[in-house]
């Protein structure tokens, strides 16, 4: 009558073990090598697509976080329409710069950790809670950082208690900052945060700050080689989206279509975009 | 060194079966009904922290009755075999006859080892198709064994006497008012055939919809809704999924 555990098919002890309510622990538990950073490393640098531009801005009411959508590998454009900026839940998203194909695991990872803590505990976990469990991933993916490889994500959210939107940023050693007002990350972020600094307001409304990023990127991309602006003839366009207390909405492709044509029109008279006042 | 007492195989197990079915029956009863735009779980319960009916991944639902510590590591060990699943395939890769069939492997060997003591617990998986007739609902009863159940099943207590109530009155294609009425009639009665009135504070409820837009089908009615659609005249509602989507814990 006695079994063997390992013959039967029956859940391996790992899974009924109580306690953790994080799908990064139970990974790290039962199947370390499926965790990005447990896999042993070759020497040597390693090339790969590199992801670029970000930017997030808060406005009363909620926060719009938009990234480009060229991926680049030394001076070629690897991709022309990759996706950096997803929902990383119902209340928050999550915009990815660096290696590409990292990242995309990354967020995949991240998003199965907030859902799965949410499944588990019946509750979801604070905005700063999870801005901490993206801090703790970025730190274990420092090695392949080391080799080139990293990965430098903008986090932004609906916080539910301060009922406001926030943006965090991080380094590749998993350091996290909160950033007031707007943030920008990836190669292109130096000509974001720039245009940004001039345009942003702090009482902006939604359209106004859906605005304001999209004109970001393109100031991005027009000073950045590796920072793609919006492509009429192929139809590719910024993805742009918005989360306020109504949760995560990703702008359709007419509405984003619509953000960068205006944006660009406007750039057919006025090249380098909007004027500041000098004083 | 003395020498044990010989039991027999047939008398050990009826013993371990017996013992598991006292188990489950002590806790209350809870059914799972299919309508037409989903799967309804309801059952009585006091507690508000406490659930029987959870959450495993997109389109499968769990429910339990028995002992709570037990059945909570089950569900737990469901949602991160669910989790791991979809992580390494594919979301669309996780059903509930894999998860099934894993719970049946693990009970089924805690039921047949000697050296443990047998889960006092009954489940019951549901998986909400793209259409009615993609609907599955499996029943596991502490010993290991699947029963494929078709409309309606009850587990826990009350049982069987629940079941055949609900297998003369369940149809195909009710609403979601009508399935959730004929539920609560059926947990109200008493074993000896007299109704008491179950409040909707005690009623834990959670659908499996198949109409809602988002990936994940599963969510718990309460409050406002649950009392809108307990006073609901059969005729009047058809429309299921209320736009207000009400977060779990309220």
């Amino acid at each position: 009558m006695e079994a063997n555990p390992r013959s039967t098919g029956r859940l391996p002890a790992a899974f009924l073990t109580p306690g953790s309510s994080s799908f990064l622990d139970f990974l790290a538990a039962h199947s370390p090598e499926m965790l990005p950073g447990g896999r042993k490393l070759p020497e040597g640098v390693v090339e790969a697509p590199h992801g670029t531009t970000i930017v997030a801005a808060t406005f009363p009411g909620g926060v719009v976080l938009a990234g480009d959508r060229r991926a680049t590998m030394g001076n070629m454009i690897a991709q022309r329409d990759i996706e950096k900026v997803f929902p990383a839940d119902e209340f928050s998203a999550v915009g990815i710069a660096g290696t590409a194909g990292l990242a995309v695991e990354m967020v995949k990872l991240f998003q199965l950790e907030l859902e799965h803590f949410e499944k588990v505990e019946g509750a979801t976990l604070s905005l700063e809670g999870k801005a901490n469990r993206l801090s703790t991933m970025i730190r274990g993916n420092l090695g392949m950082a080391m080799q080139g490889l990293a990965v430098v994500p903008l986090f932004a959210g609906w916080d539910e208690g301060k009922e406001k939107g926030r943006i965090f940023s991080y380094d590749v050693t998993g350091g996290r900052s909160e950033e007031h007002g707007f943030a920008a990350t990836g190669s292109g972020s130096i000509f974001a945060r720039g245009s940004m600094k001039k345009l942003y307001r702090a009482d902006l409304t939604e359209q106004q700050a859906t605005t304001l990023v999209v004109q970001a990127l393109y100031d991005a991309a027009d000073d950045d080689s590796a920072t793609g602006g919006p492509d009429m003839a192929r139809r590719i366009f910024p993805i742009v989206t918005v989360i306020t207390e109504e949760g995560f909405r990703r702008l359709s492709e007419d509405e984003s279509s619509g953000l960068a044509r205006s944006v660009t029109e406007r750039r057919l008279e006025q090249p380098d975009g909007p004027r500041a006042a000098l004083l | 060194m003395s020498t044990p007492f010989y039991v027999s195989p047939q008398q050990a197990m009826a013993d371990r079966a017996e013992y598991a079915r006292k188990g489950i029956a002590r806790g209350r009863s809870l059914v799972v009904l299919q309508y037409t735009d989903g799967i309804v779980f309801v059952g009585e319960n006091p507690s508000r922290a406490l659930h029987k009916f959870s959450e495993i991944y997109d389109r499968i639902g769990f429910a339990a009755a028995g002992k709570y510590n037990e059945y909570e590591n089950l569900r737990i060990g469901g949602v991160r075999y669910a989790d791991l699943r979809g992580y390494t395939y594919d979301r669309d890769d996780v059903t509930a006859r894999g998860l099934a069939n894993v719970y049946a492997q693990t009970l089924g060997t805690i039921f047949s080892s000697a050296g443990e003591k047998p889960y006092e617990v009954e489940l019951v998986v549901a998986e909400v198709g793209a259409e009615p007739e993609g609907d599955q609902i499996y029943r596991l009863p502490h010993d290991g064994s699947i029963v494929d159940e078709h409309g309606s099943v009850a587990v826990g207590g009350n049982a069987e006497q629940i079941s055949s109530f609900l297998d003369q009155r369940h149809r195909d294609g009710m609403s979601l008012a009508e399935a959730l009425k004929l539920a609560v009639q059926a947990l109200s009665r008493d074993t000896n055939g007299t109704e008491r009135e179950i409040p909707a504070e005690r009623l834990e409820v959670a659908v499996l919809d198949r109409t809602r837009p988002q990936k994940r089908k599963f969510k718990r009615i309460v409050g406002r809704q649950l009392s809108r659609l307990m006073q609901a005249d059969n005729a009047a509602v058809t429309k299921t999924d209320e736009p207000s989507d009400e977060a779990p814990e309220e």
